[in-house]
């Protein structure tokens, strides 16, 4: 199993580089660069020339990736063009503010998908099942903001039950206040967020349950006079959650880099917000630096996928 | 006769119905079949004949939603039609095995195969966790397993089909059941394997003294393992007796004509049996008069009875309907369709 | 003697086993290894075989759809291991094939008339009436009612779907078809309808077959000569005759003896004749294979009786003498 995970990780070496040399060269096709916006009315173009030149703004490419590289691997990811602060330091408050919002959203979603699932693999075409559907249809159809903003009007305005905006109140004080304050902010958005992602999940679960039912095997676990709940948790369950497990890396990943919308319209300062509000600016040295993260996210999202997958599924363990 | 204690299973007027777009049809229709101990009852016919319905019926295992099942299966005095789903799993896997056609499909692909056979000994033995262990490798020697103790934890996809085969026979066998009902057991093997597999089966039977239930299509395994036969055809057993009477002696045409339609028949060059029409479908089948008439249309409609039923020919001996008394093959030339 | 329609020399088709941290090739599945046969116009070769064998692999290699390792597949004198060559020859044509599993090897979207008149299309330019007529004419042929034409695969039992298999087969006028276990999925009484169909088809037409199936009573009935392989090399080739009354292979031994016999009286004394063999088997592994495991070449024995025996010559007149016991 080890050879199988190390191998893994080695094929992500070329993927990293890949994805490194897909981001540099962005980095240089957009417009502007460290200088722009330090650019008065008193600036004198030749001092402005030189300084360039120092930076290696007009080295040969590969030298300026190399240059790019061994930056990246001091965490140096450039200055923002717009805010002037190394965008490393930009990014990492909003990362933290980010994972937070993803763990809470990845522990809400397979909180209520897998019972969601499981109840409608179980009672497969009865009204359980059937309400289950109903609920994934909504979920799938309706587009992810408006259930933001349904949800906002309904638990933020009419009830006020939740803030709906910011990460943590002002007010908050103490280690404690904070952290309560922080949670109190993240507890809407990933309701919410997680709402939407259940669907694939119960989707997957209750395909899963509905055919490992009638396989062979569970007839021979029948036949040995296993009980029928045991039959149903120890066998069909537990083959069914397969799938589910391994897809755990990728979702937590798509949780991490795909948060923009839910960011934007609860003001939520993480990276998705980061990512859109850099659009806006056209902060082009932050955004290529979040492209960079959220692909490195996704790549580590996958590795994960498989380690689990060769973790749990026999077949693949043993080899 | 034999004793009252050597009768297993005593299965009369049993009727199971598919539920097939809002209707029931009787797969397997009026079956009377014994299985006494000792004994290896076998059920044979071509798909669809309700064979298979047969073994389900008697371990339970169906559709309740869509099955509906009447008459009696008598196991020791105990009825198991309409059993309490919580008594019927003491028996399924204690007193009644069951074997399955494919050993790789019936096995949990995610489970040890050791796991798999202990499961058993879980749910109707008060063994803790060693002994469980112990009684498996033992199992596993007994259905002869090359390598028992490193086989206890490997994962079905690892070994090949004819061990596969033994570890579900082995799963079958673990609580020394009184019943074993092997449903084509060997079909999905190689040849070879199908030979070491009848014998394992064959073993077992003379050594716990169980009756043993098998059900194939396979004319020459019946003739190879079988002491007693029923030969269905379309839902009903059409003709019962014992392995010699019906391979030497067989009256039913439908009988005569599967025997006839073997290619082991000495003359090579000649064209094979051909059994007119084709298997009626559950939904098509005729429901009144003798079902294998329309496929012996040459017989006059005046031999066979007009609600068929079984009669004693000689002792043991019982064949369907009263046609098989003028019942001659079509003439050669016309044989084929 | 018979003609020789085609002639298969040497065939390997080795597929490489990857493994190890690097996932460098470093084995071969040798699934066909080094196999020779000759089928004649007009006859049915059998190749027995059990799961694994190699024996599929043959025919798919035969047909043309398995691309092969080395080896050459003679046809009318030119090696048809190449599409070129193939093309050339009307080879697709010529060479056709029936699967075991009638259901997946029929597209379940098209009507029997399209499936039938498919290979016909690629090959010949008919106009509507005179396509539709020989469609008409190959469902007779395999006895169809003509009203199959409009219906679909899933509309027929295992049986008509195998015929329908065999009529589309036959619909280029082939000179030689690969059965691969044509009857393996049917049953007892429409397997019997098949092989007369195939048999009454193969009269009418002069075709040959090669027929591929692990079952060695359906073979016997088929087919004049026949090869027996394991382990994806042939270990013994002859005649009818040859093979059932005289085997010399102790695995041609094992598995005629494993057929389970329709011969109640003598059922004690066959068990103890297989377990005898199967026990020969075990114990002799060492001078039947050699020390890879490999059957070893074929040497001729008489005619057509070709076995693979062990190199020692001594031992092969002893065995020799012992085969014709």
């Amino acid at each position: 199993m080890w050879k199988t995970v190390l191998r893994r990780i080695l094929i992500m070496i070329p993927q990293l580089i890949i994805l490194s040399i897909l981001v540099f060269f962005l980095a240089k096709m957009m417009p502007g660069d460290p200088f722009s916006g330090l650019i008065g009315p008193n600036t004198d173009p030749k001092q402005l020339e030189a300084l360039k030149r120092q930076a290696g703004l007009y080295d040969p490419v590969p030298v300026q990736y190399a240059h790019w590289l061994k930056n990246l691997f001091k965490g140096d990811l450039g200055i923002s063009y717009i805010q002037h602060v190394p965008v490393t330091s930009l990014i990492a408050d909003r990362a933290v503010n980010t994972f937070w919002l993803a763990l809470i959203t990845t522990i809400i979603t397979y909180c209520v998908a897998i019972p969601l699932g499981v109840t409608a693999g179980r009672h497969q075409d009865e009204w359980q099942d059937q309400a289950v559907q109903i609920f994934n249809y909504i979920t799938f159809a309706v587009p992810p903001f408006v259930f933001y903003i349904l949800g906002i009007w309904l638990f933020g305005f009419t009830l006020g039950w939740f803030p709906i905006s910011g990460s943590v109140s002002p007010n908050a004080s103490g280690f404690f206040g904070t952290i309560g304050s922080q949670i109190y902010h993240i507890i809407l958005p990933a309701c919410l967020v997680a709402l939407i992602s259940t669907t694939s999940i119960v989707q997957y679960l209750r395909t899963g349950i509905v055919d490992n039912k009638v396989e062979d095997y569970v007839r021979t676990a029948h036949s040995k006079g296993v009980p029928d709940n045991v039959v149903f948790s120890k066998h069909i369950l537990r083959n069914s959650l397969l799938p589910i497990a391994s897809s755990f890396g990728s979702v937590i990943a798509g949780l991490l880099s795909g948060s923009m919308i839910v960011e934007s319209v609860f003001s939520y300062p993480g990276m998705g917000k980061l990512f859109l509000d850099s659009i806006g600016q056209r902060d082009y040295s932050t955004l290529t630096a979040l492209i960079l993260i959220f692909g490195v996210l996704t790549l580590l999202g996958n590795l994960l996928s498989d380690i689990i997958m060769s973790i749990v599924d026999p077949r693949i363990r043993i080899k | 006769m034999e004793k009252q204690s050597d009768l297993l299973l005593d299965i009369q007027h049993l009727h199971t119905a598919y539920r097939l777009q809002g209707k029931f049809y009787d797969a397997a229709d009026d079956i009377n079949i014994t299985l006494k101990r000792d004994e290896i009852l076998s059920v044979v016919g071509e798909s669809g004949c309700g064979k298979s319905t047969i073994a389900a019926s008697i371990i339970g295992l169906y559709d309740h939603k869509n099955t509906k099942v009447t008459g009696d299966i008598l196991y020791n005095e105990l009825n198991l039609v309409g059993l309490n789903e919580n008594l019927f799993n003491k028996i399924r896997g204690n007193k009644i095995g069951m074997i399955f056609q494919d050993p790789l499909a019936s096995l949990n692909p995610l489970m040890r195969v050791g796991d798999q056979v202990a499961e058993t000994l879980y749910y109707h033995t008060d063994m803790n966790e060693k002994e469980r262990h112990a009684r498996v490798i033992e199992l596993f020697n007994q259905v002869g397993m090359p390598k028992p103790e490193e086989t206890y934890a490997m994962y079905p996809f690892e070994l090949s089909g004819g061990l596969r085969q033994r570890i579900v026979i082995a799963m079958a066998i673990a609580c020394k059941p009184e019943v074993i009902i092997a449903d084509e057991p060997t079909t999905a093997l190689d040849v070879t394997i199908q030979a070491q597999i009848l014998d394992l089966l064959e073993d077992i039977q003379k050594q716990s003294h169980s009756g043993i239930i098998l059900i194939t299509h396979d004319l020459g395994v019946v003739a190879e393992t079988a002491d007693q036969v029923a030969v269905m055809y379309a839902g009903q057993v059409v003709e019962k007796a014992d392995v010699k009477t019906i391979f030497e002696h067989p009256l039913h045409p439908y009988t005569r004509s599967l025997l006839n339609s073997m290619p082991q028949s000495e003359d090579e060059e000649e064209d094979l049996h051909v059994i007119h029409g084709t298997v009626p479908s559950l939904k098509n089948m005729p429901r009144e008069g003798d079902r294998f008439a329309a496929r012996i249309p040459w017989i006059p409609a005046s031999a066979h009875e007009k609600e068929p039923v079984m009669h004693e020919i000689d002792p043991g001996h019982w064949v369907r309907c009263t046609c098989w008394k003028t019942f001659h093959f079509e003439d050669d030339e016309a044989s084929g369709e | 003697m018979a003609k020789e329609i085609i002639q298969v020399k040497n065939l390997k088709v080795h597929y490489p086993i990857r493994s190890g941290f690097w996932n460098r090739v470093t084995d071969y599945v040798r699934a066909v290894d080094d196999v020779s046969i000759t089928i004649n116009e007009g006859e049915t070769y059998g190749l027995i075989g059990e799961s694994g064998s190699g024996k599929s692999t043959t025919g798919k290699a035969i047909v043309g759809v398995e691309p092969i390792t080395s080896g050459q597949i003679i046809y009318q004198g030119v090696n048809i291991t190449t599409a070129k060559n193939r093309r050339k020859l009307n080879y697709n044509k010529d060479v056709q094939m029936i699967f075991q599993d009638s259901m997946s090897s029929l597209n379940p979207r098209k009507r029997i008339e399209d499936i039938i008149a498919e290979p016909i299309r690629n090959f010949e330019n008919l106009t509507t009436d005179q396509e539709r007529e020989r469609v008409q004419e190959l469902l007779d042929i395999v006895g169809m009612p003509s009203d199959s034409l409009y219906k679909y695969p899933h509309e027929f039992s295992g049986g008509q779907r195998q015929r329908i298999g065999v009529a589309r087969a036959v619909a280029t006028n082939p000179r030689l078809i690969v059965a691969d276990e044509p009857t393996s999925a049917l049953d007892l009484s429409v397997q019997a309808q098949v092989l007369n169909f195939m048999k009454h088809i193969q009269q009418q037409y002069d075709i040959a077959y090669l027929f591929i199936s692990h079952d060695l009573g359906v073979v016997k009935h088929m087919s004049e000569n026949l090869a027996i392989m394991h382990r994806g090399r042939l270990v013994e080739i002859g005649s009818r005759d040859d093979i059932y009354n005289h085997p010399m292979h102790i695995y041609t031994k094992r598995l005629l003896s494993a057929i389970p016999l329709v011969d109640v009286e003598h059922r004690e004394e066959n068990k103890k004749h297989r377990q005898e063999v199967e026990q020969e088997f075990q114990n002799d592994q060492s001078k039947w294979y050699d020390d890879k495991g490999r059957v070893y070449p074929l040497q001729q024995v008489s005619g057509k009786h070709w076995v693979a025996l062990p190199k020692d010559e001594l031992k092969q007149e002893e065995i020799k003498e012992k085969g014709r016991d």
